[in-house]
């Protein structure tokens, strides 16, 4: 009733094979793009962005990568907040100029970059990372590839505490982001505007999902996929595992760069790397994939809704509401968020993405169900 | 005798004894993954829920008192009685048997037959499960954790006086080495002694061996595969209440407790999942490997604090000439 396929009909090969074949499907996504281009920067205020907007637009992109790797290829990985560091940290070298030094004296300084260009690069180079780190994979698989990558999460942590060519020699081992502008308006720093910094991470996040939709869905997609179902099986019928695998590796790890970079740039604009980017991130990026669903590109984007939305209606009706003192509130969210985790593997091993296909089936056959 | 060699010596031994305590904790992961394929995360959180409950034991704690505090408006903190050690260990094993229980009825027997990755997912939800449950049932400020025998017969602090001075008339050099990790050391061997006695001969311990080898050859001679899963969880809550009290006693029960279970996965990639031996000596590698190598490497040229990282490069490093680690089974795929 609601939602149905009936009358659709394609006549060419690009209809057939467009992202969302259904006009009602078409049409939601066109008017959710609306929404977030047209209408929402107008209405924001400094806390929808700051505690909602901004970490489910940075969150989705982390998820998406993970989400390449993980629900995709198969490949566990429990490095993401060591990648999301390397990302925010060369986003901060190439914003405040890289330079390089050989024998203690300067070589030469690169130019600064423009802060949209700081932002790809910090993808670029957690690309290079993820790849290097990647590399075990091809003969370690399962857990002891997931324990792999946390080597990646401790080594890249501790590199960024302890060599002081990353935060520029600063006095407080930390990185803030200096103020940059695009466009003639302020993207980094203290005194931005709301509409701005949303529109900035809100084209990045719409760009990775363009990008990882249709590569999801093409050769190298297919590749991944065969990957994950059954490595040997796909090695026989001429997949390459070591091209399939570093690929998996290098997208996500870009994706992840990017939030990395976009999380330490315009979201905090100051970062001491063990904080924001230690284990504990990396477990909530798994955990926004798994709670979305695995291998779906819609369940990224849910995940990371879901697990941003929590905390913060928690505090609202733990504190606000009821008065609580904020330490119990945070051991209730552990308490409840774990709890969740649980539920949701139970109930539904495939997430919200699968909740969302049942519902459309739901709908379509609405309101006579036989 | 030289200075250095001493001193690396001295590096050695500690790295010995902290060895052991990972290896501990590592025990308790391989018990699980042979008996029931499951990787359990929580492993970690598990010694820090049976130190933190035995703390609060102890001292008479109410359980969840600040949260009764908050929803009721009451001002309860302790009952006001101090338990004896020995009793409040007996009463923290009833704990974690409990605990075993309703993990495997509430959450284990519900994904019997998913895919690992699943499994360990899961194990991972109840690790934030049981930290925030043990922050609301006894606080998560830091305690000090004290096992008494009797009255000033507790766990021992401090460095090893009698074990200096004699290295010292030797060598002309005292060692260095505390109390602590002595009785720590051999605490742990008679665990381990004791579980492969349990596993070698008893009923029980055979039918749990019958389980890690082949689930449905054990159901159909008749063992009860949810038996023997409860066994192994309240066994591996045993040995995450030994970590606890060792890890406690030497640096208070807290949060950070949890993470050694993180330096636990490094020692079983080393040592394979599947080999209690195997556990023991990958424990005993990493410890003396991160400890040498901070002191040798790390500190000198690369500005310390390399133990952080350095047992990981070491599995992954090992892992790519090795995947099935020192003493895992072999790998063998079959199309």
């Amino acid at each position: 009733m609601f939602y149905r396929e009936a009358g659709d009909f394609s006549t060419t090969y690009a209809e057939d094979q467009q992202t969302f074949p259904i006009k009602f499907d078409r049409y939601r996504y066109y008017l959710v793009l609306f929404v977030a281009i047209f209408i929402v920067p107008f209405v924001l205020n400094d806390y929808w962005v700051n505690s909602l907007m901004m970490p489910f637009l940075i969150y989705s992109i982390a998820a998406l990568g993970l989400n390449i790797l993980v629900g995709y290829c198969g490949q566990v990985s429990l490095g993401t907040g060591g990648f999301m560091a390397v990302g925010a940290y060369s986003c901060y070298k190439f914003m405040t100029g890289v330079d390089i030094w050989w024998g203690g004296e300067l070589l030469f300084r690169l130019p600064e970059f423009n802060i949209f260009f700081a932002v790809i690069m910090g993808g670029v180079m957690t690309a290079f990372v993820g790849v290097l780190f990647g590399l075990p994979s091809l003969r370690i698989k399962g857990f002891y590839l997931a324990v792999a990558t946390l080597a990646a999460q401790f080594f890249l942590v501790w590199l960024f505490n302890r060599v002081s060519w990353f935060y520029n020699y600063s006095a407080s081992g930390q990185i803030s982001a200096p103020e940059r502008e695009l466009f003639g308006v302020l993207i980094t720093g203290p005194s931005t505007t709301p509409w701005a910094v949303y529109l900035f991470c809100l084209f990045f996040t719409i760009a990775s999902a363009v990008i990882a939709r249709n590569l999801t869905r093409g050769a190298a997609g297919r590749k991944w996929m065969a990957i994950r179902d059954m490595d040997i099986a796909a090695e026989i019928i001429g997949v390459n595992p070591l091209k399939a695998k570093l690929t998996a590796f290098m997208v996500s790890s870009f994706f992840i760069g990017i939030s990395g970079a976009l999380f330490f740039s315009v979201y905090l604009g100051a970062v001491e790397v063990g904080e924001a980017f230690g284990i504990q991130k990396s477990f909530l990026v798994l955990f926004m994939i798994i709670i979305g669903g695995l291998g779906s590109i819609f369940g990224s984007f849910a995940g990371a809704a879901f697990l941003v939305l929590l905390p913060v209606a928690l505090k609202v009706v733990g504190v606000d509401w009821l008065g609580w003192p904020t330490d119990i509130v945070a051991h209730l969210q552990l308490v409840i968020v774990g709890l969740l985790i649980i539920v949701f593997l139970i109930a539904e091993p495939h997430g919200i993405n699968q909740l969302w296909r049942v519902a459309k089936e739901k709908l379509r056959l609405w309101p006579f169900p036989h | 005798m030289n200075e250095q060699l001493a001193f690396t010596i001295e590096v050695f031994a500690n790295g010995l004894m902290a060895g052991v305590l990972y290896a501990l904790v590592a025990l308790g992961f391989v018990l699980i993954y042979k008996a029931s394929g499951i990787f359990n995360y929580a492993q970690g959180v598990m010694a820090l829920f049976a130190a933190m409950t035995l703390v609060g034991i102890q001292n008479g704690q109410v359980p969840f008192a600040h949260l009764i505090n908050a929803i009721f408006g009451t001002d309860v903190h302790k009952f006001g009685w101090h338990v004896h050690s020995f009793l409040a260990i007996l009463l923290t094993v009833g704990v974690m048997i409990l605990l075993a229980w309703a993990v495997q009825r509430f959450v284990f027997r519900h994904l019997v037959g998913q895919e690992p990755i699943i499994l360990f997912m899961a194990t991972i939800g109840l690790a934030y499960f049981l930290e925030g449950v043990a922050d609301l049932m006894w606080g998560s400020e830091l305690k000090a954790l004290d096992v008494c025998a009797a009255e000033g017969a507790c766990l021992p602090q401090g460095m090893n006086m009698w074990l200096e001075g004699t290295t010292y008339e030797a060598f002309g050099y005292g060692f260095f080495i505390d109390n602590l990790d002595i009785v720590a050391s051999i605490i742990a061997a008679l665990l381990v002694a004791g579980l492969v006695m349990f596993a070698q001969y008893t009923k029980q311990g055979r039918a749990m061996r019958a389980v890690a080898d082949d689930h449905q050859a054990a159901l159909s001679v008749g063992v009860s595969l949810n038996f023997i899963w409860i066994l192994v969880w309240s066994l591996a809550g045993f040995v995450a209440l030994v970590a606890g009290i060792m890890w406690g006693a030497k640096s208070g029960v807290q949060f950070s407790l949890s993470l050694i279970a993180l330096k636990a996965l490094p020692v079983l990639m080393l040592g394979g999942f599947t080999s209690i031996p195997g556990a023991i000596v990958g424990g005993l590698i990493i410890g003396v490997g991160e400890k040498l190598f901070e002191f040798l490497i790390g500190a000198p040229f690369l500005g310390g604090a390399t133990e952080n990282w350095f047992a990981y490069m070491l599995a992954l490093l090992f892992l790519v000439f090795r995947p099935q680690g020192l003493f895992g089974e072999k790998i063998i795929e079959r199309v």
